[in-house]
């Protein structure tokens, strides 16, 4: 498998990390080989094998719906780069 | 330093009943250490007066009568693990500044068991790595690296991603570390510098509040110079936490008591398959040694397969970054850590998000991203879930016919800083023979063995059933007598 540098645009477009235009080629340069290096897992029959979910083979467990905990505002807020009025601060989304 | 920083823990425990020191005499010889090992930059932050300050109320504990199992025992912790008001960084920009308004469940037991902290450790950049290089907050030189301190004529890595925890615990700076492990990253480590290492089945030890990498894998567990250290250390970590859902509710068993080195009559499987083209004669050398050392012992070796071993690591580099990409996601220059504006909410988390995140970090993001996105899901991703079920199974099998499997932790000593990384292919191989464990979710711990033709530690790791630490810890004592190993670095506190 072979990434172009268009796809790696995009693909960081998608997991929102701003990638300098000069390091794609390098940087489609090492995804491919990664992906080249996982791709012989195509040699493994899988038919009938269900996909792991749970390495722990367990249920996960049921709690009642009810809150127990919380009233923490101010020490939700403490790490926000930036905070006021007991929210987060972000630029204007609504135009 | 005195001999105070040369003390198993379990000597430390006898000699502070016996008021030889007290825990203030002993941390405060520590505290002096972790100074003294500065050149190795194994700790992010150093937390002396908090050191100080629980090592008196540890002393007042004692003096009143109540000795947790861990009392008065000054350790580091890798700065994966929340710690309330400390700085917690993940060893990575984007956390710059973030202290925690909570404690992780793992230090909460520590704490409550006696323990004291002598500040947080250095690591891979969010866990992800295999040499400790990728920290934004610097390498870290193995103790074992050759030449004058801070001179070295070559810079050897400790191994990763827990490089700091077994830099400190190896120099002698700490009598034991926390350390976290999701493809190898205690046991690898851990074999690097000579010292102790376990992972625990998954689910055994809490996984709230430490900072998450790639959750179905990710384990804590300890870094020691013993394996009765390690069993000591092991039981305080452990422990059923309502707060993660995967952490597993059964009766933490005393480690200790399973150390009677009595292992006569116990299969012990070698996976053919570990054989692998091109293993380096002193890592045969050292596997066969330990075959020799447990057959000595009474137990039995067995030949075993596991034939999906070839295809773990593979499966690896797409179930952890996949986890990683979406753990990841919540670094968005908003809710904590670093942020880098932009005109609008979509360039301020790309902006912050650039500027975060290293590049082993990113490169991982991105190949997550990619395994999961539409029209790849189900040829990347699940084919992985798949495979993983297989390696899975191979494990249940070989466990039909041995009780534990014995094999060599890394397939190399030590290298240098810079070796290896220009090829992220040739790094991961580092984890070949750790990362199946990780996948089947089973104990695992790297005892280390003997030294190689370049005077480096090797390690052998044991592979358990699913919660069986005993038998683990059990062979693993055995081994670490039979073998003998008193090897100290070149540079200790």
């Amino acid at each position: 498998m072979s990434l172009d540098k268009a796809t790696v645009a995009k693909i960081a477009h998608l997991a929102r990390i701003k990638v300098p235009e000069e390091e794609l080629d390098h940087l489609a340069g090492e995804l491919s080989q990664i992906l080249t290096f996982v791709e012989q897992l195509g040699e493994v029959d899988t038919n009938n094998v269900p996909p792991m979910t749970s390495v722990a083979a367990q249920k996960l467990r049921r709690r009642k719906d009810e809150v127990t905990d919380g009233g923490y505002r101010e020490s939700v807020l403490s790490n926000g780069p930036e905070t006021a009025e007991g929210f987060y601060v972000v630029p204007k989304v609504v135009e | 330093m005195g001999a105070l920083t040369h003390l198993t823990m379990a000597e430390a425990l006898d000699g502070l009943a016996k008021k030889e020191y007290t825990a203030v005499e002993l941390t405060e010889a520590h505290v002096k250490a972790v100074e003294t090992i500065r050149p190795l930059n194994a700790f992010i932050t150093e937390t002396p007066d908090k050191a100080l300050e629980m090592a008196k109320a540890s002393d007042a504990r004692r003096a009143k009568g109540e000795v947790g199992p861990m009392e008065g025992l000054p350790i580091a912790v890798k700065d994966l693990f929340c710690t309330r008001g400390v700085l917690t960084t993940a060893a990575s920009h984007i956390l710059d500044g973030f202290k925690p308004e909570y404690e992780s469940t793992v230090t909460t037991n520590l704490w409550r068991d006696g323990a004291v902290m002598l500040g947080k450790v250095n690591l891979d950049e969010f866990a992800m790595g295999s040499a400790n290089i990728t920290s934004y907050h610097g390498n870290v030189v193995s103790p074992w690296s050759p030449g004058e301190v801070g001179n070295w004529s070559r810079q050897l890595v400790p191994g990763g991603s827990s490089g700091g925890s077994a830099a400190a615990v190896a120099a002698r700076a700490a009598l034991g570390a926390t350390g976290t492990d999701t493809g190898g990253s205690i046991r690898q480590p851990a074999a690097f510098t000579g010292i102790v290492g376990i992972k625990p089945t998954y689910g055994r030890c809490s996984r709230w509040g430490v900072v998450a990498f790639a959750s179905s894998l990710d384990q804590a567990g300890p870094m020691t110079r013993t394996v009765e250290d390690a069993a000591i250390m092991l039981r305080s970590m452990c422990g059923f936490d309502p707060k993660d859902s995967t952490s597993v509710d059964m009766p933490v068993p005393d480690f200790r008591a399973a150390l009677t080195g009595d292992i006569r009559g116990l299969k012990v499987g070698i996976p053919r398959e570990y054989r692998v083209e091109g293993m380096p004669a002193e890592i045969a050398k050292i596997w066969d040694q330990g075959i020799e050392w447990l057959k000595a012992a009474g137990a039995e070796p067995v030949d075993i397969s596991l034939p999906h071993t070839k295809y773990a690591l593979a499966t690896y580099y797409i179930v952890a970054p996949a986890e990683a990409s979406s753990n990841l996601a919540r670094y968005d220059g908003v809710r904590y850590g670093l942020r880098v504006e932009g005109g609008n909410l979509k360039d301020l988390y790309e902006n912050t998000r650039g500027a975060g995140f290293g590049k082993e970090v990113r490169r991982r993001i991105l190949i997550g991203t990619y395994v999961l996105s539409a029209g790849y899901y189900d040829a990347y991703y699940n084919k992985a879930r798949q495979v993983r079920t297989r390696i899975k199974w191979d494990f249940d099998e070989a466990f039909k016919s041995c009780d534990v499997i014995l094999t060599p932790t890394a397939p190399s000593t030590a290298f240098a800083i810079g070796e290896k990384m220009d090829d992220p292919i040739q790094m991961y191989l580092n984890d070949v023979f750790t990362v199946p464990a990780s996948l089947a979710g089973l104990p695992g711990m790297s005892v280390p063995a003997g030294l190689g033709s370049d005077g480096l530690p090797l390690g052998l790791q044991l592979i358990g059933r699913p919660f069986d630490e005993e038998t683990v810890l059990r062979v693993g004592h055995v081994i670490e007598k039979a073998a003998d190993f008193t090897a100290t670095p070149p540079f200790v506190a």
